[in-house]
């Protein structure tokens, strides 16, 4: 498909979302809310160690209990080495399998390493309380420092890093390296008039979604078995959990509840295969829900980090020169988002020489899983965190450095490719003009900016689109629906049909129901899935074309479809133009119901960026912040529906002024976390923040018919930096780990004297 | 022919080459003479992502090449 020059009846309106009222009214099902008859109820045992050997595990008193009717440990789960395709990557199950449930070692402090099933959720919990585990404890490694020292205690004895492109050599707790490089490095330093170089570190955090890991699990004595759970993917969990049970995907049905937020946390599979495990030994069905502590301890933040930047520059602002290095936390398992930290932490700029490394570490922590552009906005403090100090040392505008060395069409990626059309310049450019950026700043207050970028994914995308007799239509597919995407797929069929949005009736279906789609992620589904309901909105239009022929008698050549109407052509004029309801209401004379129907597998979206613009209020007898003022800028490509786009914006931007002041994972020198739980993880809430403005930036993507991009992940790229700029100029200090929480702020103010 | 832009992390098991000159039509068989050349890539390409002038693929196997294409091997990217 390439972008088409149009003018948009439907696209761009804000219609209420379709299923708007069933969430404002309580009526939505999330995955708590699933009742079966005869359900009996989920606990876990987890390990209260962050690294230790299981020597054994006695289940006998727990499995005795009145109400037990079935306890497992990681023998009911055998060991996998498959691996699941998914995105460009493939996960692991192995790792994921061995995460459900610990095999051999719990490796970090809330590891599962049994589970039981109750005909009560307080049976359930006494029991697993009875379940005896004997652990030999090892040293936990809980700091990246820790993790590569010489004599560091080893996780994983089999590791070797991956990558290098030598002998492997291990064991080590590097699980694997990446490089990029361009041009001389140390050449362009020495043409450099100002070099800046810092170490910035970032705690793990958490996603933060407000709904915790929940499903019903069903085993029928039939060996079909269904999964109701909160998902950012159904066919991952179907895929996932029949893979590491080693059974059959076609016995699993899974359908999607609606989900209460995921940002990516919600794609792999934490509860599923056991609940199946459960419910196949009991032979009922098996309800699992996971506590907040659960959700904190056990499923997947993204990674701690510490990143190293060096940029050099001329004294005209043109960067000649950078270096980078990158040490992203893992947790216990291979998997951070270093590699795509890397590709992303230069990726606005045109820098001719440059080296960057990265590096994925293991440590006795919570196995990381994607957070919204994962790796990107750790990447990104330290790199707009370096170019802001650049700007401050040449006397410039920090808008206009970037402006200077902004990447644009034809310039080459730091991972490789060329640019195609992107909007870099433009949201630069909508920001300097922003009344935000152009107004003057209180004394007691600093601003900060900071731009960010991140891919965009494709992948596979199935859609399905009936017309029915009414003229009305319907739209199935297979992701769940995060941020508005059902109103955004009705728009499309809308657009592309001319049936009324309100009469399009948007459907999340099951993994039996949709063709394969790959996951509610990587800011894909408004793109790619769209894209496949746009082709399956096409497909009906052909099929109108058709029974138009059929009804006039004439070949289908003679039809055409014309602002929502069948015109006749060719000699075909004496007809009357029929509509769209006409040509439906004789759907069962001219050949039954019509229905269409695409499937793709879509390149990626193409890149997004995005600026951000803070003001900031210090109190420097507390070390306290506010934001007093925020806003945020993007190239979107099309705005499909511009409510949820930004919403996404405001969304991915409180989530970053989040970790940028206040969310980190705080462990005891054991590796227990110490403060999971929302009272003391303290994440933003309306009430801290003020209202966000949007700017709406529209440079078309040329391989999407309406110019989509990807919308969800990049605005929470930029806020790290932008907040910890706008410290520095409201303190003086420059501070390089986060979060800038009020201890924080206090000692860095107190140190620097003031 | 095809350029292939390999990773200047993985010059340990090219010998040193960052770029190699491929005539494949498709990207199936530009791997396939890629690991004939470099044995020591088997093991790395089955966790790359492949970029085919400029289009980030999923699944690259079967995407035409014109003489001209660039391909860059990427590592894989998970979004959230």
């Amino acid at each position: 498909m390439s972008t088409e020059a149009k003018t948009f009846t439907y696209i761009g309106t804000r219609p209420i979302r379709h299923d708007g009222a069933d969430k404002v009214t309580g009526r939505a099902n999330y995955g708590a809310d699933i009742n079966l008859p005869g359900m009996l109820h989920g606990a876990i045992v987890r390990s209260p160690h962050a690294h230790a050997r299981i020597v054994s595990i006695d289940t006998a008193e727990a499995a005795k209990m009145e109400g037990v009717k079935a306890v497992i440990t990681g023998d009911d789960l055998p060991e996998t080495s498959a691996k699941l395709a998914m995105g460009e990557g493939a996960l692991d199950l192995h790792d994921i399998g061995d995460n459900l449930i610990a095999h051999k070692k719990a490796l970090y402090h809330g590891h599962a390493v049994a589970a039981v099933a109750a005909t009560s959720l307080e049976i359930a919990r006494e029991a697993a309380a009875r379940v005896r585990v004997e652990y030999e404890v090892l040293p936990p490694v809980l700091t990246i420092d820790q993790a590569i020292s010489p004599d560091a205690t080893i996780l994983h004895p089999e590791m070797v890093t991956r990558g290098r492109g030598v002998a492997p050599s291990g064991p080590t707790n590097v699980a694997s390296r990446m490089e990029l490089r361009r041009g001389e490095p140390d050449r362009g330093f020495a043409e450099a008039d100002v070099v800046v170089e810092r170490e910035f570190h970032t705690p793990m955090v958490h996603q933060g979604y407000i709904e915790p890991h929940a499903c019903v699990a069903r085993w029928g004595q039939d060996g079909r078995a269904v999964v109701w759970t909160t998902t950012q993917g159904p066919f991952v969990v179907r895929d996932g959990s029949a893979a590491i049970l080693g059974i059959d995907a076609a016995m699993i049905k899974v359908i999607p509840t609606e989900i209460g937020g995921g940002f990516g946390g919600k794609i792999t599979v934490y509860l599923e295969p056991l609940a199946l495990v459960l419910s196949r030994k009991a032979n009922r069905p098996v309800k699992m829900v996971m506590t907040r502590d659960e959700v904190f301890r056990a499923t997947g933040p993204t990674s701690g980090t510490k990143v190293r930047v060096k940029i050099g520059a001329k004294s005209d602002g043109t960067l000649v020169a950078a270096t980078a290095s990158l040490w992203y936390e893992g947790g216990a398992y291979p998997g951070a988002p270093s590699g795509a930290g890397a590709m992303c932490c230069l990726a606005c700029y045109r820098i001719p020489n440059f080296l960057i490394e990265a590096n994925d570490v293991v440590v006795n922590k919570p196995k990381v899983a994607a957070y919204r552009a994962p790796g990107s906005p750790m990447a990104a403090f330290a790199t707009e965190s370096v170019i802001d100090e650049i700007a401050r040392t040449l006397g410039m505008d920090p808008i206009e450095l970037r402006l200077k060395n902004a990447v644009v069409e034809g310039d080459a990626a730091p991972y490789g490719p060329k640019y195609g059309p992107i909007g870099l310049q433009a949201v630069l450019e909508a920001a300097r003009r922003h009344p935000h950026w152009q107004s003057p700043i209180a004394s007691n207050r600093g601003r900060g900016f900071a731009c960010g970028f991140w891919f965009n994914a494709g992948m596979n995308s199935s859609a399905t689109v009936t017309l029915d007799s009414d003229g009305s239509a319907a739209v199935f597919t297979g992701n769940p629906d995060i941020g508005g995407t059902r109103a955004a797929q009705a728009l499309m069929v809308a657009e592309e049909l001319g049936v009324p949005v309100e009469r399009v009736r948007p459907t999340v279906a099951d993994t039996d129901a949709a063709g394969y789609t790959d996951v509610t992620g990587g800011s894909r589904v408004c793109y790619a899935t769209g894209m496949a309901v746009i082709e399956a909105a096409r497909d009906v239009r052909e099929q109108l074309r058709a029974r138009a022929a059929k009804i006039w008698n004439t070949d289908v050549s003679n039809v055409a479809w014309e602002a929502g109407r069948l015109v006749p052509l060719n000699g075909a004029g004496d007809k009357t133009p029929l509509t769209l309801v006409e040509v439906a209401a004789k759907a069962s004379a001219t050949g039954g119901p019509i229905v269409g129907r695409a499937s793709l597998n879509v390149a990626a979206a193409g890149p997004a960026f995005s600026a951000h613009i803070c003001d900031l209020e210090v109190d420097k007898e507390t070390g306290r912040s506010t934001v007093v003022r925020y806003t945020a800028v993007q190239d979107v490509g099309r705005a499909v529906h511009p409510s949820f786009v930004e919403g996404q914006m405001q969304g991915g931007a409180a989530q970053g002024i989040g970790w940028a002041l206040n969310e980190e994972y705080v462990f005891d020198a054991a590796g227990a976390m110490e403060n999971a739980g929302f009272l003391d993880y303290r994440m933003p809430v309306a009430s801290d923040l003020p209202m966000i403005d949007t700017v709406i930036v529209e440079v078309a993507n040329p391989i999407h018919p309406y110019g989509v991009r990807g919308v969800g992940e990049v605005p929470i790229v930029p806020p790290l930096a932008t907040v910890a700029n706008a410290m520095r100029d409201a303190t003086g200090v420059r501070f390089t780990e986060l979060p800038l929480s009020p201890p924080r702020v206090l000692a860095g103010l107190m140190a620097a004297g003031d | 022919m095809a350029i292939v832009f390999l990773p200047s992390g993985w010059s340990g098991a090219t010998g040193g080459v960052t770029e190699v000159s491929i005539d494949a039509p498709r990207v199936h068989e530009l791997l396939r003479t890629l690991t004939e050349r470099f044995p020591a890539l088997a093991t790395l390409l089955d966790a790359v992502s492949i970029a085919v002038d400029g289009q980030i693929y999923h699944d690259a196997e079967f995407v035409a090449l014109n003489r001209d294409s660039e391909i860059h091997l990427l590592p894989p990217v998970s979004g959230g």
